[in-house]
Parts: C-alpha cells; sequence; structure tokens
C-alpha cells in the first residue's frame, strides 16, 4: 500500500550538486530512518520525495506510480515539519482537517477522522485552541496528527523532535513508535539523534555528502559497517580509529569501538595515561593517552575509579575490532 | 531592556533627547493647528502665542467649509490615497512574494529592477508621464494619479517586502502545498497576516507623500472636480494677497485623515504577529 521507490534522483542547486544519485527502495509498512550529518542533503531528499523540489533527474515511484511530476498533494504522502508549521489562524481542529477539505472531503468524514487522530493524540482538550495557546510538543503532536487525518500511504518526518526538551523528546518518541505499529504505515524519518535513529528503524539510511553510504537494519550497521564513515557515525561515544602503521598493521586505519576495550591496572596491549573521566553513573567514558595508539576512548559499564594522570593499559577485544583499507572500506 | 541601561544619568539623557526631538518634530503642526484657530490679526501679531479670548477666531474654518468644495476635495485626496495605497500593497506583495519565493531564470535581476525605482525619482518622467495621459485621455482624471503614485510607491514597497517574505518559514508554505492549498491562497491566508506588520510599514512610508503631493495634481489633475486638498488649499495662496485663516484651517484639517490612517497602520505595526506557528 505504501512502497517508495527511488531511482538515480541527483538535485543540484546552480552549480552545487546536494544528491549525487540516490538508489532506495522502501517496502511497504516500513520505518526508514535517513541519518547523516548536516548539510548531507536529508531535507532535500524528503523534499524531493514530498514533491516540493524538483529532482534534477531520476525518477520517484510511490506505490508503483511515477509521481515526479505530480504535485505534493496528489501523492498521497503526510509531513510532519521540524518547526511543526501549524497554520497559526486556525483551531488545531482545522488545522488537521484543512487537507482532507481542500481534497473536498465530507465533512462527516473529516470529523470522523479528526476523532480518531486526536484520541490517538490526546489532543481532545485542544481541538478549539489556536497553535499559539499551545505547547511546544502539544503543537508538534497537533503536527502529527494533521499527517494522521490524511491516511497518506507514506509519511515523511524531518527532524520532528529536534525542537522539543529531551523529556518530551522520549514521550514523542514512543508515540511516534507507537503510531507506525497501529498504522502499519511506512514512514521515512530524518534525524540526526543516534538514538532516534537505532530505537525507531527497520531500516537505516546513512547518507553522506549526497551519496548512500550504507543501508541496513539498526543493528547490522553497528555489527557491520562497510566503511569508516558509516563505523564512525552508527555508535556513540564514537568508534576510536586509529593509524595502522602505528600498530604494525598492512590496514591503513584500525577501528575498535569504546565498549569493546577493556583496561587492566598492570598489563595489556597499549599503555597509556589516563587524560579524563566521565562518569555518567550506568558506565563510565575514559579518555586515555597511549604511546602505541594515541588517544582513545574507553566505555565501562558501571562505575571505574580513574584519576587523571594514572597510568593504565586497554586491550581491544580482537573479534571486534575493525580494520579499513586506504579507500575507507572494511577489509574482510 | 537590559539592566546597564537602567542607570539614572542615562535614563534622563535618553529622555531628554527624545523629548527635544518631540518638541522640534511637533513644534511647526502645533503652531499650524494653534493659528488655524486665531484672527488674522492674533496670527500676525503674536504667532507664537497660544489663542486668547480675544484673538479667538473660526473665521479661517468657516471659509475653508464655506467654500464647499472643500469636502470635495477632501474626498479626492481619500480616494487617490486610499487607491494608490491599495494597488502598491497588493501588487508589491505579490511581486515580493514572486521574487523571495520561486527561484528562476533572472531573479536577482527582476529584482533590483523592480527596485531601481527608489533611486530614480518619478518625477524626472513628468513630461513622458503627462503625454502618456494625455495620449490616453486620462488627463483631469482621479485614475492618472491613482497610477502614478502606484508606480510611485512600489519599488521601496517591493524592496522591503521582498526581506520580509523571506524570513517567512518555508515549512509553513511547504505544509500548504502538501495540504493543497494553492499558491493564491497560501500568500493571501498564510504569508501575507505574517508579513502584516512589514505592510503596515510600507502603508505609512507610502501614503504620506502621496497625501501631500502637490506637484503631479498640480500637473495631471488641476481640473475643479478632480483638485486635491493640497492643491485646493494653494486656492488661499494668492500672489498678492494669501488668506492664511483659511490656509491654516485647511492644512490642520488636511492634517486629520493621514493621522486617522496611521493610527491604523501604527496599531498593526505594535500589535505584531500571533506568535505559536513555528517555534
Ligand atoms: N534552496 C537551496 N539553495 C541552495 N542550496 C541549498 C538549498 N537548500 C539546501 N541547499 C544546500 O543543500 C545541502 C543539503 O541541505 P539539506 O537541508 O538537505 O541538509 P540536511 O542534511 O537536511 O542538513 P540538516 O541536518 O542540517 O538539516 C546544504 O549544503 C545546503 O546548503
Ligand atoms: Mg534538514
Amino acid at each position: 500500500m505504501g512502497s517508495l521507490k527511488i531511482e538515480n534522483v541527483k538535485k543540484a542547486f546552480g552549480p552545487v550538486e546536494v544528491l549525487k544519485g540516490i538508489n532506495l527502495e522502501v517496502t511497504d509498512g516500513e520505518f526508514v530512518v535517513f541519518v547523516g550529518p548536516s548539510g548531507c542533503g536529508k531535507s532535500t531528499l524528503l523534499r524531493v520525495i514530498a514533491g516540493l523540489e524538483d529532482s534534477t533527474s531520476g525518477r520517484v515511484v510511490i506505490d508503483g506510480e511515477d509521481v515526479s511530476v505530480t504535485p505534493p498533494a496528489k501523492r498521497g504522502i503526510a509531513m510532519v515539519f521540524q518547526t511543526y508549521a501549524l497554520y497559526p489562524h486556525l483551531t488545531v481542529k482545522n488545522n488537521m482537517g484543512l487537507g482532507l477539505k481542500q481534497a473536498s472531503t465530507p465533512a462527516a468524514e473529516i470529523d470522523r477522522r479528526i476523532g480518531i487522530a486526536s484520541s490517538m493524540l490526546s489532543l481532545e482538550p485542544y481541538l478549539e485552541r489556536r497553535p499559539a495557546e499551545l505547547s511546544g510538543g502539544q503543537r508538534q503532536r497537533v503536527a502529527i496528527g494533521r499527517a494522521v487525518v490524511r491516511e497518506p500511504k507514506l509519511f515523511l518526518f524531518d527532524e520532528p523532535l529536534s525542537n522539543l526538551d529531551a523529556a518530551l523528546r522520549v514521550n514523542t518518541r514512543l508515540e511516534i513508535a507507537q503510531l507506525h505499529r497501529r498504522l502499519k504505515a511506512t514512514m521515512i524519518y530524518v534525524t540526526h539523534d543516534q538514538v532516534e535513529a537505532m530505537t525507531l528503524a527497520d531500516k537505516i539510511v546513512v547518507l553522506n555528502a549526497g551519496r548512500i553510504e550504507q543501508i541496513g537494519g539498526p543493528m547490522e550497521l553497528y555489527n557491520s559497517p562497510a566503511n569508516e564513515f558509516v563505523a564512525g557515525f552508527i555508535g556513540s561515544p564514537k568508534m576510536n580509529f586509529i593509524d595502522g602503521a602505528r600498530l604494525g598493521e598492512t590496514a591503513k586505519t584500525i577501528g575498535v569501538r569504546p565498549e569493546h576495550l577493556t583496561v587492566d591496572l598492570n598489563s595489556g596491549a597499549w599503555k597509556g595515561t589516563v587524560v579524563h573521566a566521565e562518569h555518567l553513573g550506568a558506565d563510565t567514558n575514559l579518555y586515555l593517552d597511549c604511546e602505541k595508539a594515541g588517544l582513545i576512548t574507553v566505555r565501562i559499564f558501571g562505575v571505574y575509579n580513574a584519576e587523571p594522570g594514572a597510568t593504565l593499559y586497554a586491550t581491544p577485544d580482537p573479534a571486534k575490532t575493525y580494520r579499513f583499507g586506504a579507500d575507507g572500506k572494511v577489509l574482510k | 531592556m537590559s539592566i546597564a541601561t537602567r542607570s539614572l544619568p542615562r535614563t534622563i539623557g535618553a529622555h531628554a533627547i527624545l523629548l527635544t526631538y518631540t518638541a522640534i518634530a511637533l513644534f511647526p503642526v502645533i503652531l499650524v493647528i494653534m493659528n488655524s484657530f486665531k484672527s488674522r490679526a492674533g496670527i500676525f501679531g503674536a504667532p507664537l502665542t497660544p489663542p486668547t479670548p480675544k484673538t479667538f477666531d473660526l473665521i479661517g474654518y468657516t471659509t475653508v467649509i464655506g467654500q464647499g468644495d472643500f469636502i470635495h476635495y477632501f474626498q479626492n485626496s481619500l480616494v487617490v490615497t486610499v487607491a494608490s495605497l491599495f494597488f502598491v500593497l497588493l501588487f508589491g506583495a505579490m511581486a515580493a512574494f514572486a521574487l523571495s519565493e520561486y527561484r528562476f531564470r533572472g531573479n536577482t535581476l527582476m529584482g533590483l529592477y523592480l527596485a531601481l525605482g527608489i533611486m530614480i525619482p518619478i518625477r524626472l518622467g513628468t513630461v513622458a508621464i503627462l503625454q502618456l495621459m494625455v495620449a490616453s485621455g486620462l488627463v483631469n482624471t482621479l485614475t492618472a494619479l491613482i497610477l502614478v503614485y502606484t508606480a510611485q510607491g512600489l519599488p521601496l514597497a517591493v524592496f522591503i517586502l521582498s526581506e520580509f517574505m523571506k524570513q517567512v518559514s518555508d515549512d509553513l508554505k511547504n505544509a500548504g502545498r502538501i495540504d493543497g492549498l494553492s499558491e493564491y491562497t497560501i500568500f493571501f491566508r498564510l504569508v501575507l497576516p505574517l508579513v502584516r506588520p512589514s505592510m503596515a510599514t510600507v502603508a505609512v512610508f507610502t501614503m504620506i507623500p502621496i497625501w501631500n503631493d502637490l506637484w503631479f495634481p498640480l500637473i495631471l489633475a488641476p481640473s475643479e472636480e478632480t483638485k486635491t486638498v493640497t492643491l485646493g488649499a494653494q486656492l488661499f495662496l494668492g500672489q498678492f494677497v494669501t488668506n492664511w485663516n483659511a490656509i491654516l484651517a485647511a492644512l490642520s484639517l488636511a492634517i486629520m485623515p493621514v493621522l486617522i490612517l496611521y493610527v491604523i497602520f501604527s496599531r498593526q505595526l505594535i500589535r505584531g504577529i500571533t506568535s505559536g506557528a513555528v517555534k
């Protein structure tokens, strides 16, 4: 019901190529998250899918139908924006109903759908209010409600939670996850928040500088990144990269995640001094300056007392060490 | 505002400067209004004193009202100003929206071209405009004035409004597009209300020169039928004898409508936008 296929989509703003040939397939009901550094073209790709931006070349196919020249309102999509983008002059109810009204849906049907959406998102008490009279979290729920009532084939979210505070972000994230489970709709979600990507996605698409670096499930990307970029982007704290030559390895770069290193007071592979320790309660991040490996991060589960200046030995787990070639790709 | 500016000497200094400025700005206006209530002898005898029971005289106002046509001149001025204002705001906002919203070839050049009029006074083209009006049979009509004033007001309007329209959230417009609103609806219902304060600014800047203009009414529409207030007031300004009472009364009356329009627009300026659409 809501499949999406993107074939070789390119987008240039004048001489600047922002999307450099994107190929992607999303099957019905999937939750796909686009992640990537700022300016890599995530929003642009989403806008091309929505039809708010014309692609320079390539095709967008929704539900088996080429929509490359279809206006946004006719594509069967709904979009939730980072800035909420509610109509300031309309009440919550009319904000949600406007799209349906434009499509000449019967009033009874509009009311029915608004009723369902507002109970789903607990918006009933606010239906007669204007956006100015709502809190940030309520506004974003209205924006989500506005998308839900359209019953689209495809939901598009562009960083919907980044204007909310931390606690609200967790709540709304849960709500979106539940929404996806309940509606079984196809959703595409842009974020640069690791946690959102890992927790929500069926499939993560890692973008970098207008290209797709890797597509895969959250655990797939975590366990077997295709290249140095994905390895560094997925996982927090970031993976340690060590020059292969310094360790006497043939690979250009060696990568170890902070959680795959163990420390010992007396012996180990890399001797180093503690530069800084971050105590987070559930785990401790140690920054070690090692003679052989340079500055590395070690993540220890639980509390670990280490004073800056102390000497420690770090040892990588050989089964979870990644080797990257000169082109950045993983060496098998 | 910040704590630092709240110290006493600074407050006194700031108020002194502002009060001085207000006094200077209001002085001529008050002088005109004051003297419009005085007899001729009162005006010349002691122009700076307010009307006393001895010098108080409404002769100026009775002359102006008695002149009959003055009401008509007022009407003309009002029609010309309001109509020009309407067209300047409508077309100015539309052009500004197109320039700020759509990427098309020659966008920047078009913007520069439309803004050029800010630097070139329209009066340089008076002769050509007159010829044009004669050729199209529009001499001595209010339409001629409205057309000229619309042209005169547009450059600044486009320039100012396009800056403000660029600041209207793209997301809001895009949300409208996804909901199937036409570009016209997006412009009139979503964008215009959000730039209302800047529209009011433009309205004030556009309105005052039009209301006060003497040049174009004199050249394009000097007939009795189409005279504006400013032109009508010249009636009392003779080569040998000037009826100061009447002129001052006419000027005092002429201030009123602009003042009313100004109050309307400045309330818009102050009210600001209803926030909440966008964080
Ligand atoms: N209208 C435009 N004109 C010119 N360049 C643009 C335009 N819109 C976006 N870009 C450029 O395209 C690139 C990608 O922008 P995009 O908004 O897609 O990034 P993003 O991945 O969403 O970043 P972020 O995470 O910061 O939102 C940026 O380098 C930006 O400068
Ligand atoms: Mg973005």
